[in-house]
């Protein structure tokens, strides 16, 4: 009798599972423990690490020790609150979150227990007609969660976190909506793809790692990389997808496949290999051209220890960093077949051929 | 401990040039610690060996606190002997009108700016100059390169305490006293004098990678909201020190931050929780030391921090060494 | 250096090797032709070529007649890298949007030459004729488009450079990339000779975009003291004002003494100002301040690192053309190899 492996789930479930947990930078908690069940039957070892990253491991079949790092971010951009102001909160934001989409978005604070609420400011019509063209001031928004003075500062204290609460639905055509598919989809495509190597063959080790505090600079990824020590790293972030009213050369065809990025934060040889990797399985991908700091994971971690041949894979998203983002769920498949073959396709002498010349 | 506070904030200490300092706190640390070296950035790193916790080995626990302060590095010498300078650290110009400042060798000066300065709302640096009294560039004291700090007397008002420097020499006097009280440890207590933390938290970042702690808290100042019309800010004088929550740079370890609000329930210390907007500490840098360090920080509320008169309050120093030298004391459990 | 290395290489006019250097094009992530020319020049002067993950090229030259005991390590870090930009998108007209890499001044670009890919293939910055009306704003490169005239073999990705200007105005040198090929130059020649001291010398990778290269470099070799060599602003054109020229052409070795990167250490500073004094090279203290070098990472590096940085003064640098005097470059050479040579000595001293 064959032991029958995990099945993968469906990709809408496990995007609208991941998503709709909270997990602010410094605060995933709750986004971790479901990651580490979820690379648990897919891994031969998992650990937290002092920053709270997850790193997975799958063990290779030639016990060489190489190592490829798959990287996604965990954590999302949220509030926190500053004071307790006459049973109202003021809060600032944690990561660079568009203070125009706040105004009455429905929130969650992470008190001693967790508080529905809503972003309030005053209403339009008893402000004077010029200050109503501009958008609202942060310091003229609050969070209200219904309660007293007295009863909110037993349950809320200065620096506790608060999350955007939003349902993740299906869209048509195969398209999906919700907060924090920045990075949630990515952790999507992570786990699909840690489920299709179950059944292929890879020679070196690989390391699934879903990092923390990258919206606030990165920084589970600086850590997470210095101890798994990869001789190749893959950041999986998103995109900037086409959309009405942005320019057309800030963003990329969506429903394309994932994005292979191109430039200085980029291996050439890395870059080319993935390329490679798509070509040859059919994967539908397009190129991103990135000149400088890529804003992704992957620009701490090329520069860690004494540097690491690193690659970023992205899913185009429209309307980032707001409730409202949409993505094409193929292209989540997609990323994921993509970096499976390309973990599966790393040999003995992928080493010798990323040297430079 | 004010004569000490006393001692500190008079000290010559620019970023890159902490000699001063670090030599007066070697002589406070005599006989308080085990072993100390200075790495090669010129960090002051103090060990006090801890007993270890029953079979477990010591926890290596590393505290900051940075020796160094701003000041403005002279840029230009002109022929009628007025200084151009360039900014050391974080300057805010508007402070500059009526500062002294006091050069390595001695030498004093003060600010002017071409035209009316007065009349400027929101002076540049580049319109600026330092005059140290000179006639020519032949006869200035100071020459480019050469780097001035602020100075003001150091005044006890009772409650609180009024100096220039308390960004933060505050932070070393406390880590000072604090060894000076902390009888027995368990822990291995890395009491590490930074430098080159106003310029980026270069001193800190070298300094953890070579020590390599299991646990890091930074001591520094930190802003309040406690003054009219002030930024929203929940900090205030006299409240007692500051749990770190988050700031610019890093986000506190949930866990160190938990060890620190249960050491000062536990023994009845006033403290008050952090969030700030602006700047950072030490403890950014160690917490993203080689694979990642938990950390925190003990803030010590200030008020006119980055002028050449900064005022804190001395409960709040003594709490923080309380805070401190209690959570040293017992056993270090972060766990999230 | 000897003094007859020197005066050979002062007698000789023509730089073979500077000039190949300014004419390769290289942005960052994109260094390969500036590596291999270095890679050629200095391999029969040391004793190991390497080249890391990022493209850093790493050669090492053990010391000769030490003092006894375990060298001293010394880093020196010249940067290949030049600021440019990189292809974006190829518009269905044929003409470019692109991105810049490293710190370009979008105001310069109008009207100006580039050359684009691997090919190298010439283009032209388009701009507006000013008979039909006239732009107030400064431009941005959001704004600005190349057009080549719709030549095949471009991509997004390829790299744009400026045109190879390399020649004399004056007595001076003129050539694109001056920022940091003549760092790369002066090292190059420091490697032809030997010290008593163990010399790693790094040329390294994306200094414009952040100095990556320099960190992770610094890293693996993690010497006891290093130095970067660099090409400086200078800003020495007359002026109403009396204020600082930054650095000043022909008065020599401009040293750092406080970046917006690093603050020097101050006993290499001393080294390199005693040295200059006692054999009567010039050298200035370039304004406090002002830029960033490698130094910035290199002196974070793991448990810290002594470091310095010492640049030849150039006009225009992050222009098309730049400017510099070839004697500040023969005595920044000087300087540097007379303070190697006494550098163990002076170390041990102080420790």
């Amino acid at each position: 009798m064959t032991i029958p492996q995990s099945s993968a789930p469906a990709t809408f479930d496990l995007l609208k599972e991941l998503t709709e947990l909270p997990g602010i930078s410094g605060h995933e908690d709750a986004i971790r423990a479901r990651l580490v069940e979820l690379f648990a039957p897919l891994a031969d070892d998992v650990r937290v690490d002092p920053l709270g990253n997850v790193i997975a491991l799958r063990r290779g079949t030639d016990g060489l020790g190489r190592r490829l790092m798959l990287a996604a971010h965990m954590d999302e951009i949220g509030l926190v609150v500053t004071k307790l102001d006459r049973g109202f909160l003021r809060f600032t934001t944690i990561g660079g979150i568009n203070a125009r989409v706040l105004p009455s978005q429905d929130v969650i604070v992470h008190g001693k227990r967790d508080l529905p609420g809503i972003v309030a400011s005053r209403p339009p019509h008893v402000l004077p007609p010029a200050s109503r063209k501009e958008n609202i001031p942060s310091n003229e928004l609050f969070v209200d969660v219904g309660l007293g003075a007295a009863e909110l500062s037993e349950l809320v204290s200065v620096g506790d976190v608060i999350s955007i609460q939003r349902e993740t639905i299906q869209l048509g055509q195969g398209k999906a909506t919700g907060k924090a598919f920045d990075n949630r989809a990515c952790l999507v495509a992570l786990v699909l793809a840690l489920h299709r190597l179950q059944d292929v063959r890879h020679t070196w080790d690989i390391y699934a790692v879903a990092t923390v505090q990258e919206e606030v600079g990165l920084r589970g990824a600086v850590t997470s990389t210095f101890g798994v020590a990869p001789d190749v790293g893959i950041a999986l972030d998103v995109t900037f997808a086409d959309q009405p009213g942005a320019a057309s050369d800030e963003t990329l065809a969506w429903d394309k496949g994932a994005a292979i990025a191109l430039g200085p934060n980029i291996h050439p040889n890395v870059y080319a290999k993935l390329v490679d990797t798509a070509k040859s399985n059919e994967i539908p991908y397009v190129v991103e051209v990135l000149p400088g700091n890529t804003g992704t994971d992957a620009w701490a971690m090329q520069v860690t220890q004494a540097g690491i041949p690193t690659g970023l894979v992205s899913i185009p998203i429209r309307s980032m960093h707001t409730p409202g983002e949409t993505i094409v769920l193929r292209d989540i498949e997609r990323t994921a077949r993509l970096l499976a073959d390309f973990a599966a396709g790393l040999d003995g002498e992928t080493l010798d051929n990323l040297r430079l010349e | 401990m004010k004569e000490l506070i006393r001692r500190l904030c008079q000290v010559y200490g620019p970023c890159g040039q902490e000699e001063a300092v670090r030599r007066l706190i070697t002589q406070e640390l005599t006989g308080l610690v085990d072993e100390s070296r200075v790495d090669a950035l010129g960090n002051l790193i103090a060990l006090k060996r801890g007993t270890g916790n029953g079979n477990a080995p010591a926890k290596r626990v590393m505290i900051a606190a940075h020796m160094d302060e701003i000041g403005v590095m002279i840029s230009h010498v002109d022929a009628n002997g007025f200084l151009r300078f360039t900014n050391v650290g974080t300057v805010l110009p508007n402070t500059l009108f009526g500062s002294r400042v006091l050069f390595a060798n001695g030498s004093q000066g003060t600010f002017g700016m071409d035209g009316k300065p007065l009349a400027v709302e929101k002076p540049e640096m580049a319109k600026m100059f330092v005059d140290v009294g000179a006639t020519s560039a032949a006869d200035s004291p100071v020459g480019v390169g050469d780097v001035g700090v602020f100075r003001s007397e150091f005044a006890d008002l009772g409650k609180r305490i009024l100096a220039p420097s308390l960004d933060n020499r505050i932070g070393c006097a406390i880590l000072i006293q604090a060894l000076k009280e902390l009888t027995n440890t368990p822990n291995d207590i890395y009491a590490v004098f930074t430098v080159q933390e106003e310029v980026g938290l270069r001193g800190a970042t070298t300094a953890a990678f070579g020590v390599e702690p299991d646990v890091a808290l930074a001591l520094d100042v930190t802003l309040t909201g406690d003054m009219p019309e002030a930024h929203t800010m929940e900090v205030a004088l006299g409240k007692g020190p500051a749990v770190k929550v988050l700031d610019k740079r890093m986000i506190a370890h949930p866990g160190v931050r938990r060890w620190l609000i249960n050491t000062a329930q536990a023994y009845d210390i006033p403290h008050q929780l952090e969030v700030l907007e602006f700047g950072s500490t030490d403890a950014a840098a160690m917490q993203i030391s080689r694979a990642g360090v938990p950390a925190g920080a003990i803030s010590i509320p200030s008020r006119y921090i980055h002028t050449p008169v900064q005022m804190v309050d001395y409960d709040d120093v003594q709490n923080s060494v309380r805070l401190l030298v209690n959570a040293l004391g017992g056993p270090v459990d972060v766990t999230r | 250096m000897t003094n007859e290395s020197l005066r050979s290489l002062i007698s000789n006019t023509q730089y073979p090797l500077l000039e190949e250097l300014s004419t390769a094009r290289g942005v960052a992530g994109q260094e390969g032709a500036v590596r291999a020319i270095l890679r050629q020049a200095i391999t029969p002067h040391v004793n190991s070529v390497e080249t890391d993950h990022l493209g850093n090229l790493i050669a090492r030259k053990a010391a000769q007649n030490p003092n006894g005991g375990k060298p001293l390590g010394v880093m020196i870090a010249a940067h290949m890298d030049e600021v440019g930009g990189m292809v974006q998108k190829v518009n269905d007209d044929g003409t470019l949007k692109f991105r810049a890499v490293g710190g370009i001044d979008a105001r310069i670009l109008p009207g100006k030459r580039l050359i684009i890919g691997p090919q190298s293939v010439p283009g032209v910055v388009l701009e507006k004729p000013v008979h039909l009306g006239r732009s107030n704003s400064a431009a941005t490169i959001d704004d600005l488009i190349i057009d080549t005239g719709g030549a095949s073999g471009i991509n997004p990705g390829d790299m744009i450079t400026f045109e190879n200007s390399y020649g004399t105005v004056g007595h001076l040198l003129k050539g694109k990339s001056f920022d940091d090929r003549v760092g790369c130059f002066i090292l190059s020649e420091l490697l032809k000779q030997e010290y008593p001291c163990d010399l790693v010398g790094v040329f390294t990778v994306q200094e414009e975009i952040g100095l990556r290269g320099a960190k992770v470099a610094a890293y693996s070799v993690a010497p006891d003291v290093a130095f970067a060599l660099e090409g400086t602003i200078a800003d020495d054109l007359p002026k109403d004002e009396d204020i600082s020229s930054t650095t000043v052409l022909g008065k020599g070795p401009a040293i750092s003494v406080m970046d917006r990167s690093a603050y020097a250490d101050r006993r290499l500073v001393e080294l390199l100002t005693l040295t200059a004094q006692e054999h009567a090279i010039p050298y200035q203290i370039k304004q406090p301040g002002v830029g960033g070098t490698d130094v910035g990472t290199i002196h974070l590096a793991q448990e810290g690192i002594p470091s310095v940085a010492v640049a030849v003064p150039c006009r225009y640098i992050h222009a098309p053309a730049a400017l510099m005097n070839p004697a500040d470059v023969l005595h920044t050479i000087e300087l540097m190899a007379k303070a190697l040579g006494r550098l163990p000595s002076v170390w041990e001293s102080q420790q």
